[in-house]
């Protein structure tokens, strides 16, 4: 049987843009198929917005690469239309356990709190993520959403100009050019479109290399997260072992820098370094062996004129803490809203630059943690080495030092802070999570959840607000979500968004983070807030 | 809080004293270990990073000469 990423979903078709003799001129042209290029293109077909989207490719990711989703990625997914889908498939995990040499040195739960439609983390292969996206963009495609998918098409050359992008692909049939408003490079960490620019990506490579690995195996392992801190399997070096759906476990093995790459990869040596781990008697077939060294880095923009970077083109992390897929899906939510507003027209240019200052800080954020733990995982200096042993050896005795060992801080959104969108906090005692900045914290309501009637575009949800009021002062542009005690059944939503006050009125981006709350209700201040929140920063006095 | 660099241990000798008998019979590489713990373990007892961070500080001895 072949597999999934082996067989073409979105193969080469010859295109009329190919056949025009001035290229022709799309709203957005999106380069690269990739986890965040389709969540990009999904969004724009569902606001409306003219896209095309290439790949040089015409199937989903070869091997599995990402395999844990964070609940922020799912939460987005729902808005996508693929949250439910990719939440059937994927396998759910609570319990996380850390060994050293043969010892178990403590275990955690991911105690998830009440109230969120979706759990803390999925475990699935990358390319089910694609796939599910992939049909979606079928379905939209059926509906009439203005969204093509051109597989079999390489950026060949790019050229940016101050109001648009043009660029040449390659096909089986010949290459042709094409011109694009907004160009956005989704093309992964090796970026040829950050190359042909000539674009900085600086950062730190780390000197080491990790075996990845996915197996096939009926074995009983509990489906837990395990961590390995010197095993004998493995003497010196760290291990992972991870279940994913239909039997398939991703194996991590530390493999230090001097090593002959090609040997290792040989399915031979692989097996050897399997059994070793596994035990003899599981058998087990190889879906996929790749080795990697890590590297966190970013650009230092993100936009560039008219050519945005997203997801691993603009930044990268090591794979610990599960960031790099789920940051390049929170990029692609940051920057949709914002291309379609300045689209429309309904927003300056400046709301772009927001995106590079969110994104730049997301990006930051993310590899602060991965360093973190890789440095961790990888003592790079004796005394790093010595510090690093002592706090296992303590964890297994006192749980002060449990959360000092670093195996991977898991993926969670990032908070805006000082983003120039956000109007400053007018809620005096409000709480500190949902504070301007924050993305909408879930709330089971009696009928659904509170995320489920948020995004896609500006939103004013209203708590406790008097209904007499005079809503219609409010801009046509937000939608309006009223609630009341009487919906809040477990109190969460009065715990995660009034705290000691009576109520509240917030104003809420189309990406769900939220853009400026008050305690009281004031046309007025909510009008000054939306512009602020769409002027990109270009608006300095209100 | 200010991190205390004046004579706060009443029993300064006893201290010492415990501190060095701790490491004995210990390898060089043990007493590192050892010492890497009891940096750990006192840090998390004072916990409040303001004061770890003048801790971490004043241990340079540098920066206190300037
Ligand atoms: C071993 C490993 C484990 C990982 N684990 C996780 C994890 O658990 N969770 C997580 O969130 N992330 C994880 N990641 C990271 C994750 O795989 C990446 O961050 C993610 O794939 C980035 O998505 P992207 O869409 O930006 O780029 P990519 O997925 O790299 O997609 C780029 C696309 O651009 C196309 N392209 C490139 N050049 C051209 C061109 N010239 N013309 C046309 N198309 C082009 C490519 O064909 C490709 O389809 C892991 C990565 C690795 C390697």
């Amino acid at each position: 049987m072949k597999a999934v990423f082996e067989t073409p979903l979105y193969p080469y078709q010859r295109h009329a843009d190919q056949d025009t003799d001035e290229p022709q001129r799309h709203h957005v042209v999106i380069v690269g198929a990739g986890p965040v290029g389709l969540a990009l293109a999904i969004d724009l077909a569902q606001q409306g917005i003219e896209t095309v989207l290439v790949d040089d490719n015409d199937g989903v990711s070869l091997g599995s690469r990402a395999i844990c989703f964070a609940k922020r990625t799912l939460e987005i997914s729902d808005r996508l239309g693929v949250g439910q889908q990719l939440v059937d498939k994927g396998v759910q995990w609570h319990l996380g356990k850390v060994f050293c040499d043969t010892r178990k040195i403590y275990e955690f739960n991911l105690l998830a709190e009440d109230g969120h439609r979706r759990p803390a983390f999925i475990n699935l292969q990358q390319y089910y993520f694609e796939m599910a996206m992939l049909e979606r963009v079928r379905v939209l495609q059926q509906q009439g959403a203005p969204l093509q998918l051109r597989g079999g098409n390489k950026v060949a050359a790019v050229l940016s100009h101050h109001d648009h992008v043009s660029l040449q692909l390659d096909t089986p049939d010949g290459a042709y050019a094409l011109n694009a408003d907004w160009l956005i490079a989704c093309d992964g960490a090796t970026s040829p479109i950050r190359q042909a620019l000539g674009l900085d990506f600086v950062g730190r490579v780390f000197e080491d290399n990790f075996l990845i690995a996915d197996v096939v195996m009926d074995a009983d392992f509990p489906v837990e997260r395990w961590f390995w801190f010197d095993p004998p399997f493995n003497r010196g070096q760290s291990a992972l072992l991870h279940k994913q759906p239909d039997n398939v476990w991703r194996i991590d093995l530390q493999l230090g820098w001097d090593i002959d790459r090609d040997a290792e990869k040989r399915p031979e040596n692989v097996i050897k370094r399997l059994d070793a781990m596994l035990g003899s008697d599981i058998k087990f077939t190889l879906e996929w062996v790749s080795i990697y060294t890590f590297q966190c880095r970013r650009m230092k923009n993100f936009r560039h004129g008219r050519v945005i970077f997203a997801g691993d083109s603009a930044h990268q992390v090591s794979p610990f803490g599960a960031r790099g897929a789920n940051s390049g899906v929170q990029d692609a939510d940051n920057l949709g809203w914002k291309l379609k507003a300045v689209i429309n027209g309904s927003a300056p240019h400046d709301l772009i630059d927001s995106y590079d200052s969110e994104r730049v800080y997301g990006a930051d954020e993310n590899i602060r943690n991965s360093t973190n733990s890789t440095d961790f995982i990888t003592p790079k200096s004796p005394v790093s080495r010595i510090f690093r042993d002592a706090v296992l050896d303590l964890a297994e005795h006192y749980p002060f030092a449990r959360p000092l060992v670093n195996s991977g801080r898991l993926s969670m959104p990032c908070v805006y802070d000082h983003s120039p969108l956000n109007t400053p906090d007018a809620m005096v005692s409000g709480p500190s999570r949902t504070r301007p900045g924050a993305p909408c914290v879930d709330v089971a309501l009696c009928d659904g959840y509170l995320l489920q009637r948020l995004g896609g575009r500006f939103s004013l949800l209203l708590l406790n607000i008097d209904s007499t009021i005079a809503l219609e002062d409010i801009d046509e542009a937000i939608d309006q979500v009223v609630l009341d005690a009487s919906l809040d059944l477990t109190g969460a939503l009065s715990e995660r968004y009034l705290g000691s006050d009576s109520q509240a009125v917030y104003l809420i981006r189309p990406d769900q983070h939220i853009a400026a709350r008050w305690s009281t209700f004031d046309p007025l201040a909510i009008a000054s807030a939306l512009q602020r929140a769409l002027a990109g920063g270009s608006l300095t006095c209100v | 809080m200010r991190l205390i660099l004046n004579p706060n241990i009443a029993q300064p000798d006893q201290f010492y004293g415990d501190l060095l008998a701790a490491h004995d019979g210990l390898s060089d590489a043990e007493s590192h270990a050892y010492n890497a713990r009891l940096v750990l373990i006192l840090g998390n007892h004072i916990g409040d990073l303001e004061i770890l961070a003048h801790a971490l500080d004043a241990a340079k001895l540098a920066s206190l000469k300037e």
